[in-house]
């Protein structure tokens, strides 16, 4: 039977307007769904991404649609595109035995570049989703993304990682197969080596 | 993957405005058409991208009452046609929909309206149901995804054999969502466009098609409202789940269907409460509403946004209020659910918590507690702001220096685009009215027109190239004709920005990918007799002396048209004219008699502070490179290098 650990599974995927959330939620989405698996996905569009803290919500059941809102509280993984996002999403919808995944290179609100607020500290975001979650993982996929060529790439190392977490059945061969369907076997060469680089991250932040 | 592909029976992972596309192919329609607005404007995109292989016509209409003539000259010709807009876009069609409703229609027709409960990507919570009732024609919600496939197909048939338009109302949560849906086939193209108009003047399916007479049209219109209201006694859409006699009877729609169904399941109260779904919400299936109000003790309706099935069903209880007795109300109107804004299943779950008397505690306080604090001190918000290398920021910081170097307090009035973000600090707060399409104008020819009453501020207006079709021209037309003195100023960014670059007559290609006549902006405003000026924002110095130029000398109407494409459009995403780079040298820090005006005021989030270092320097990831922040730094640390195009 396909591997969840609770039904609905709901899992966060957060971040920053353009950074690529609902073409990340997509793919995993498609890739879960590929197995029978039933998903409901609630996305944020339009003029609330410009530069504003956007959230896809994924329901994976093996019976049904659920709401495309998670109810308060009722997230099992988070996976956060930007770090000060994992503490947003914590507040509204963590508890204590909710699992972390998040993209350590952070995005500047305009308050933090214009000095109205801070960003607060690395080491204290870490220190906030670690007491705040069951277990959590930070990786530098952005960074190891505009090394592999492009900061794109770093969404792909995402779910990379997350695979690497067995947190949801997401297996590398389908991955490979559906980025072929997707855009040509030239780029699907790419886009493993970066599942690939994000799952070995995972494997090094555990 | 195409919409086209995929056979009955095939499993597919779809947003909600997918389902919509596909129900429509499915049902075998024809004609397409509307006005792209968020959150409807994924069903005309998809069904566009499939026009040619599907052999069917989908447009961009230059507005939404356009659009809905559109469709209605194919179900005239006996065609099967869409037309798609969001709530407000109703507003804007709805003289048109009022005498649609009046004359009927032939080939189905579906009227699809996206509502944004609040106000997710709007400045409004508008609602598209009242219209049905309004103009009287049948309502249909989709509660979820495989439905909104499904009843969008069923529409086109209802239409066809009541011979009117019917609305079929999604929501953001459903149109923006994705779900599992169960494919059916599309079948071929096959209906051949004729308009039969030489019937006697009153035969509905070949006289002339108007909504004169009116009262003889008007009580045929209510014959199909009631013959619908038959049809919908028995509809499949129409479910109803939970014990015989409920203690309290749920009666939902749409997206409030799935929040309803997960709030019971996190109270676990399935053996008290019933939940009525209704897919037909007008005209009511009253038959099958009295039985249901018959066999529970109290009402709770939960709906976006207003109380209109409340409404409508506490009317029928007062009515068969003889034979059941008096029922108790939960909803809008004594407060328990709200009517403003988005619900959710929180929301519904801490109402029925509350009319049931159970306790529900989402989350356990001390983590929560926790978890707030943290975020209070740990997640600054985020501001909305304009993207890195957008050319309505350099446009607004333009027209706000101009504008404060003036000194007369001149102000601006908008309308809606991206740039309606101008009336936050990442504008400058630069828009000081912001209304519906096109107001912006419409408002600043009054203003321009208060000059004897003692008004001696220069007003300015600006409106993006899209809506210069939708809802500015009219306005412009109004300014000029009263010799209203205004500074119109139309960001032309070449493409419908904010809801993904849908075309619009300004531009040569059409929504199906055809080459088409391109309307050329400034030559309409020379042609009304405008005085007419072209910039590129991005050159700040001349924008900056070509609008003071206007708005020092000349009087009249003056249009300036700020030419420079979105950060976003495909022919520019991911393309940098330029390498950026802050000299650390040269950067004064907090010394610079600026003020730190590059990160303070003109807040590119392409351009960040270091504050260990107490220079601003380049976030090379996000930097778009349109090298305008160059032209800002007074110290001149901000450098650009030009990048080589490739060919
Ligand atoms: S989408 Fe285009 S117009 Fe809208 S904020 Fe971004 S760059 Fe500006
Ligand atoms: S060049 Fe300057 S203004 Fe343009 S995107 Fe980069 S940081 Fe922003």
């Amino acid at each position: 039977m396909t591997g969840i650990a609770k039904d609905p599974y709901n899992v966060i995927i957060t971040g920053v307007g353009g950074q690529g959330n609902v073409l990340a939620s997509r793919m995993l989405g498609n890739l879960l769904s590929d197995q029978g698996l039933f998903v409901t996905i609630g996305e944020t569009f339009g003029a609330s991404q410009r530069g504003g803290s956007v959230m896809s919500h994924l329901r994976v059941s093996r019976t049904s649609a659920w709401s495309p809102q998670i109810p308060l509280g009722q997230a099992d993984l988070v996976v956060s595109l930007e770090p000060i996002e994992a503490v947003r999403v914590l507040a509204q919808y963590g508890n204590p035995g909710i699992k972390v995944l998040v993209n350590s290179r952070s995005i500047q609100p305009v308050g933090c570049i214009s000095g109205e607020t801070a960003y607060p500290p690395m080491d204290d975001i870490r220190k906030w989703v670690a007491e705040l979650s069951a277990q959590s993982w930070f990786v530098d996929a952005t960074n190891a993304a505009v090394k592999l060529g492009h900061a794109i790439f770093g969404n792909v190392m995402m779910v990379g990682a997350l695979s690497a977490t067995h947190e949801l059945p997401i297996e590398r061969e389908a991955f490979g197969r559906a980025m072929e369907a997707a855009m040509g076997p030239e780029k699907a060469k790419k886009n493993l080596q970066a599942f690939d680089m994000g799952a070995a991250m995972v494997a090094e932040a555990a | 993957m195409s919409i086209l592909d995929g056979k009955a029976g095939d499993r597919r992972l779809y947003m909600g405005n997918e389902c919509i596309a596909r129900g429509a192919l499915e049902a075998g329609v024809s004609v397409a058409a509307g006005y792209p607005g968020t959150p409807s404007s994924e069903i005309i995109e998809t069904l566009a991208k499939a026009a040619k292989q599907a052999g069917i016509y989908v447009e961009w209409s230059a507005n939404e009452k356009v659009s809905l003539e559109v469709a209605a000259a194919a179900s005239f010709a006996g065609l099967r046609s869409m037309c798609v807009m969001k709530q407000n876009g109703v507003n804007v069609a709805s003289d048109f929909l009022l005498h649609l409703a009046g004359s009927g229609t032939r080939g189905g027709m579906v009227l699809v309206p996206c509502d944004d409960p609040g106000a997710l990507s709007s400045v409004n919570e508008g609602e598209a149901r009242h219209f049905a009732r309004l103009v009287e024609i049948p309502l249909l919600e989709p509660g979820d995804f495989q439905e909104a496939k499904e009843m969008t197909q069923w529409a086109f048939e209802l239409s066809e054999e009541l011979r009117t338009l019917v609305m079929l109302r999604s929501v953001t949560r459903l149109s923006h969502a994705s779900g599992n849906i169960t494919l059916g086939d599309i079948p071929p193209q096959t209906r051949q466009a004729r308009f039969v108009h030489g019937g006697f003047i009153l035969d509905p399916m070949e006289g002339p098609v108007m909504s004169a007479p009116v009262t003889y049209k008007h009580g045929q219109q209510q014959d199909r409202i009631r013959r619908a209201a038959e049809i919908f006694e028995t509809s499949p859409f129409n479910t109803y789940t939970g014990p015989e006699s409920p203690e309290l009877l749920l009666i939902t729609s749409s997206a409030c269907n799935l929040y309803s169904k997960e709030a019971i399941h996190l109270l676990n109260v399935q053996d008290r409460v019933g939940l009525l779904k209704l897919g037909t919400t007008w005209p009511l299936p009253e038959k099958l509403v009295a039985r249901h109000l018959a066999a529970a003790k109290a009402v709770l309706v939960v709906e976006e946004i207003l109380p209109f099935t409340e409404e409508n069903v506490k009317v029928l209880a007062q009515e068969i209020s003889g034979e059941t007795g008096y029922r108790k109300f939960y909803g809008k109107r004594d407060g328990t659910i709200p009517s403003t804004g988005e619900l959710s299943p929180d929301i519904v779950a801490g109402a029925l918590a509350k009319v049931l008397g159970v306790t529900y505690e989402a989350v356990d306080p001390n983590y929560k507690a926790k978890a707030n604090q943290y975020a209070f001190f740990g997640a600054p918000n985020r501001d909305l702001t304009f993207c890195p290398g957008c050319p309505h920021r350099a446009s607004f910081w333009n027209i706000h220096n101009v504008l404060a170097a003036d000194g007369r307090e001149g102000f601006v009035c908008g309308d809606i685009g991206c740039y309606s973000m101008a009336v936050l600090p990442s504008g400058f707060s630069t828009l000081k009215t912001l209304h519906a399409m096109g107001s912006g104008t419409g408002v600043a020819s009054g203003f321009g027109k208060l000059a004897p009453f003692g008004m001696d501020q220069p007003v300015m207006s600006v409106c993006g190239d899209s809506t210069f079709f939708h809802a500015a021209l009219p306005a412009l037309v109004n300014a000029v004709h009263h010799k209203s003195d205004i500074t119109m100023a139309i960001l032309d960014n070449s493409g419908t920005g904010m809801t993904g670059f849908q075309s619009h007559p300004g531009l040569a290609t059409d929504a199906m990918g055809n080459e088409v006549p391109s309307i050329d902006i400034a030559g309409v405003c020379q042609a009304l007799g405008a005085e007419v000026r072209i910039a590129d924002p991005f050159d700040i110095q001349d924008t900056q002396a070509v609008l003071h130029e206007l708005l020092e000398t000349k009087k009249g109407v003056k249009v300036l048209i700020l030419r420079q494409i979105c950060a976003l459009s495909p022919q520019k995403k991911g393309k940098k004219s330029f390498d950026m780079e802050v000299d650390a040298d040269l950067c004064r820090g907090e010394d610079c008699g600026c003020n730190r005006l590059c990160t303070r005021i003109f807040r590119c989030p392409g351009l960040v502070w270091d504050a260990e270092n107490k220079r601003s320097v380049i976030d090379e990831v996000i930097c778009a490179g349109c090298g305008v922040c160059a032209s800002i730094c007074p110290a001149g640390a901000i450098k650009k290098k030009e990048i080589a195009k490739v060919a």
